[in-house]
């Protein structure tokens, strides 16, 4: 077991590595990090001194060794188009993007489970085929559409709730801000919600319901008919409580892209949150920044596998062999 | 279809590949349902709709001549106000939306389709590569593959977008924004082809037709495209399909999110953006008809791939 954990702590490492490599070579190569600083009409001795003082002129090894370090201790440097540090300007959207997926991904949960369930135990009924046809172009319809389409519904037409923004916002500590403790911000946070976590729904909605087929064919939930429980008692104590691992394996793995696809959504819904901020750095090739999304961006999505998969090992001694050998 | 199918003549010449195709458990299939005989027309009238939008459109959209200002935002032709002219109405800048959707439609077509044909080449080489090289090479592609497999394509194709916007400074960006875009899209879809062709390829080297013509003196690629390729082709099919709508998907939100294609030389995802800003004004139709037709686009091509995946499925069958 502990070959094994210190074996994919390695290779969780490994991967960091190359994500900085990539992230220090565009911070490095596209564009010149000196360009940005001095003007037209700075003098050259003058540009190669601050080449120096940054430490251009230093081999590319000693360069790279000192952008992790700096890496480590959340140095990013300093944002082209703000000229604000990178990790203040992330770390000011960060609540609103975090909030956001957390949020999507409670709703795809709520109502995914339920959804998936009953197209599993009512699989002919009427509702259950509209189901599994609103599943279908769930997955069809790219995300940007689906919050156009919220927007015009519940914004333009009806007026309901708001189309863009936080709404009001609580600040809680020195950076957090919320919008869960105002009317208006839980309004505000309803269709870009829904949005983000309508793909993750359909998912666990379809996840759920094969699952159910599956263990409802086993040997024992035929036993527990057979000593005549309750069926309520058979679907969801015995059925639904054994289809879960996966389903919140699958969650969780999908948490990473959650926060990917809040791109989108936030560009929809004008939400400040850090992909808002990711995608005005792509248009204005703000490298530090883009450079800094990705390094946090792979820290999430590598640490979630490596809990994922831990947790797996934890549970399931059978996975410890085959997850181990290769 | 038995009255087309060939007699069953013992004959020693083998059947023409039409007739082959004509008595497929694949066209059988395809016959029996219904949804996905509708999947292909809708996506053969939008593939000849997007191939000859120059000679189907009603007007060139884009042709400043055959513009004018004057007729922006009219809205349907049903509808108070339409005009018999402009079937789903104008946009912004008085341009016929049914001849701007088609144009759409065909830059969509052609990014996408660009798009996967560059990741599959990308991915079948490398796929053979891993596949009939084993050892390191295999080791640090498939590593490659991995690291990329966690993270979602959009947020790889933004990033090279970016970067590649960083390094042509100079280059006009309405001439480049194709290319990056068939790059961006190439780069992040590579993975499940190079997956796929490397898990067959490992079957067949070792194969006794590998091993002859390796006995043979054959060059190492010489192998590859000619004896392995064509043995492991065949599920790439039904990949293609699918990725097909995935790249259309793609190169939709890009253009959507203001880094795709410009207004110039609009996609359908271009179109729902300018149309996006007119959703509060009440001019819905701007944005409704280009969205409608990227969704019917997705969804047809998605019950495509669906199918063929069942019906190349052997033990579906």
């Amino acid at each position: 077991m502990l070959a094994f954990i210190l074996r994919r702590l390695f290779q969780s490492l490994l991967v960091m590595l190359a994500v900085a490599l990539i992230a220090f070579a565009m911070f490095r190569f596209v564009g010149d990090p000196v360009n940005q600083l001095v003007s037209l009409d700075t003098p050259q001795d003058q540009v190669a001194q601050i080449r120096k003082s940054l430490g251009l002129d230093d081999p590319f090894v000693v360069q790279f060794a000192r952008y992790i370090y700096n890496a480590m201790r959340l140095e990013f440097g300093v944002s082209y188009q703000f000229r604000l540090p990178v990790v203040a300007l992330l770390g000011e959207r960060a609540p609103a993007t975090l909030e956001l997926a957390f949020m999507s991904a409670v709703f795809s949960l709520i109502v995914g489970i339920p959804m998936g369930v009953y197209t599993a135990l009512r699989r002919d009924s009427w509702l259950a085929k509209l189901f599994q046809a609103v599943s279908l172009i769930g997955i069809s319809l790219p995300t940007f559409l689906i919050g156009i389409l919220l927007i015009y519904l519940f914004s333009v037409t009806l007026g309901l709730l708001p189309s863009f923004g936080r709404g009001e916002v609580v600040k809680i500590g020195d950076w957090w801000t919320t919008g869960l403790l105002t009317v208006s911000g839980w309004k505000a946070l309803i269709l870009p919600s829904i949005t983000l976590g309508l793909f993750q729904m359909t998912l666990i909605m379809r996840l759920v319901r094969a699952e159910m087929l599956e263990v409802l064919r086993t040997d024992y939930i035929k036993f527990a008919r057979a000593r005549g429980l309750k069926t309520r008692a058979i679907h969801f104590g015995h059925a639904l409580k054994n289809t879960l691992v996966p389903v919140i394996t699958i969650a969780g793995l999908q948490l990473g892209s959650i926060i990917a696809f809040a791109i989108i959504t936030e560009t929809v819904f004008q939400w400040p949150g850090m992909g808002l901020l990711f995608l005005k750095a792509v248009q204005q090739v703000d490298i530090p920044i883009m450079a800094a999304y990705l390094i946090l961006i792979s820290f999430l999505f590598v640490s979630i596998n490596l809990i994922v998969d831990l947790l797996y090992a934890a549970v399931d001694p059978r996975l410890r062999a085959t997850v181990g050998s290769h | 279809m038995t009255a087309q199918t060939p007699p069953a003549t013992p004959s020693t010449k083998p059947p023409s590949l039409w007739a082959r195709f004509l008595d497929s458990d694949v066209l059988a299939s395809f016959l029996r349902s219904k949804v996905t005989m509708v999947a292909a027309l809708i996506v053969l009238v939008m593939f000849i709709g997007a191939a000859f939008s120059p000679w189907i459109a009603p007007t060139n959209p884009f042709d400043p001549a055959s513009v004018f200002l004057a007729d922006a935002n009219i809205p349907p032709a049903w509808q108070d106000g339409g005009d018999p002219r402009f079937i789903f109405g104008t946009d912004d800048q008085g341009r016929d939306l049914y001849s701007a959707i088609l144009y759409g439609l065909r830059v969509s077509l052609i990014v996408g389709g660009l798009g996967v044909a560059l990741a599959a080449t990308i991915g079948i080489t490398l796929g053979l590569l891993a596949g009939y090289l084993g050892g390191r090479v295999d080791s640090l592609i498939m590593r490659i593959a991995d690291v990329q497999l966690t993270f979602p394509a959009i947020l790889i194709a933004l990033l090279i977008d970016g970067v590649v916007r960083g390094v042509f400074t100079g280059a006009n960006r309405e001439d480049t924004a194709l290319y990056v875009l068939v790059v961006s899209i190439g780069l992040s879809f590579w993975v499940q082809y190079a997956r796929t062709i490397r898990g067959s390829t490992l079957v067949e080297r070792n194969k006794d037709y590998v091993q002859a013509a390796r006995l043979v003196g054959l060059p190492a690629p010489l192998i590859m495209l000619r004896h392995v390729l064509p043995n492991v082709i065949g599920p790439v099919l039904v990949i293609l399909t699918i990725n097909l709508a995935l790249a259309v998907i793609t190169e939709a939100t890009l253009s959507f999110l203001g880094v795709g294609l410009p207004p110039t030389q609009p996609s359908l995802g271009t179109l729902i953006s300018i149309g996006n800003r007119y959703l509060f004004s009440g001019d819905w139709w701007i944005v409704a008809f280009p969205g409608l037709t990227l969704a019917i686009l997705v969804l047809a091509v998605n019950l495509l791939g669906d199918w063929l995946r069942d019906a190349l499925n052997p033990r579906l069958r």
